[in-house]
């Protein structure tokens, strides 16, 4: 009978995610594009969030859209009508983007004279997490509908993101949703978090966001 | 599926491995799974069956999984606790600036060939 021979490898299965990841950001960073990882919930208003983001700034920035969903094209269809340049990516059943699947998508959407490309990540608080998709930063939308007491049922996903979106501040007399304790929250799992409280659907506090947005991409693409 | 993503990182990296020693079949694969990685074992377990069978490599490969249990330091006593049963409050002292020292990884831990 063959000897069975052991082979030792001791790392994370992230271990490859992760290079692959970094690789992506220097290459972007070379192209001078921004990537956005933006992540939420389903129904957190994500699609108008970014819409309204976009009408924002689309004079100022060259932007790209890359919508990933499990099936369908409903949302690319709609980012459509802003004028901007969307693709759908279909993962397949799976859950999460990973940098492979995302670097595939970046070079379908075609990247070269764009400033800022958002990547509207699958909607899910768990997995979306865990895999580095090469983005430069990690924003999440949490809506009011959802609950304040969402930093302590998904710690990972506060703990990744750069920024927290609370939107739909616009029903809060409705819900008994504690603006304060969802940023204690959020806070005590990340101390670095912005957090911008905003309403797409009036308007409110999306100026701050969108501000915040351009600063960043500005920084990132700027020739050193 | 999220177990059914982490499968085709497992099998991306042993691919990897088998080219560096040019292996030409695997016959184990072990896993290190941290308590609370969330990752369901039965779930990763079908998913790998599923998967394996369209590599060359891994086709008849098994997939053996070991447990890391979870750990917690309390940030103001220093302690650590189990996290499974304490959360993220400290038993000790009742501190709530806690951090998982262990039990999040999903790490591959060796390969097994004939």
């Amino acid at each position: 009978m063959d000897k069975v021979r052991i082979i030792e490898v001791k790392e994370s299965i992230f271990a490859d995610n992760n290079k692959e990841a970094d690789r992506l950001r220097a290459e972007l960073k070379e192209e001078k594009t921004f990537l956005l990882n933006l992540m939420s919930s389903p129904g957190s208003g994500k699609t108008t969030v970014l819409m309204r983001t976009i009408e924002a700034l689309k004079e100022q920035l060259k932007i790209g859209v890359m919508e990933a969903d499990i099936d369908s094209a409903v949302d690319a269809e709609k980012i459509a009508t802003t004028g901007v340049k969307s693709i759908q990516l279909h993962t397949g059943g799976m859950c999460h983007l990973d940098a492979a699947m995302t670097e595939q998508g970046l070079k379908e959407l075609g990247t070269r004279d764009l400033d800022l490309v958002v990547l509207e990540n699958v909607g899910n608080l768990v997995c979306p997490a865990e895999f580095d998709t090469g983005a430069v930063k990690n924003a999440m939308i949490l809506s009011v509908p959802e609950g304040h007491d969402k930093p302590l049922k998904y710690p990972l996903i506060f703990t990744v993101c750069d920024v927290l979106i609370i939107n739909k501040i616009d029903v809060l007399p409705y819900f008994d949703f504690d603006l304060d304790k969802v940023k204690e929250y959020a806070h005590r799992r990340n101390p670095n978090l912005k957090i911008f409280p905003v309403s797409a659907k009036t308007g409110e506090g999306m100026e701050a966001w969108t501000q915040w947005l351009k600063e960043q991409v500005n920084a990132w693409n700027q020739t050193v | 599926m999220h177990e059914l993503g982490i499968i085709f990182h497992i099998i991306k990296t042993v691919e990897r491995v088998g080219v560096e020693h040019k292996l030409s079949s695997v016959s184990a694969v072990s896993l290190e799974l941290g308590e609370v990685s969330g990752v369901v074992h039965k779930e990763l377990l079908d998913c790998w069956k599923w998967a394996v069978k369209k590599t060359e490599l891994l086709k008849d490969a098994v997939l053996n999984i070991e447990t890391i249990p979870a750990r917690t330091l309390c940030e103001s006593c220093q302690k650590t606790y189990e996290t499974v049963q304490y959360g993220r409050v400290c038993p000790c002292c009742g501190g709530q600036q806690t951090y998982l020292v262990q039990g999040n990884e999903i790490n591959l831990k060796e390969i097994a060939v004939c």
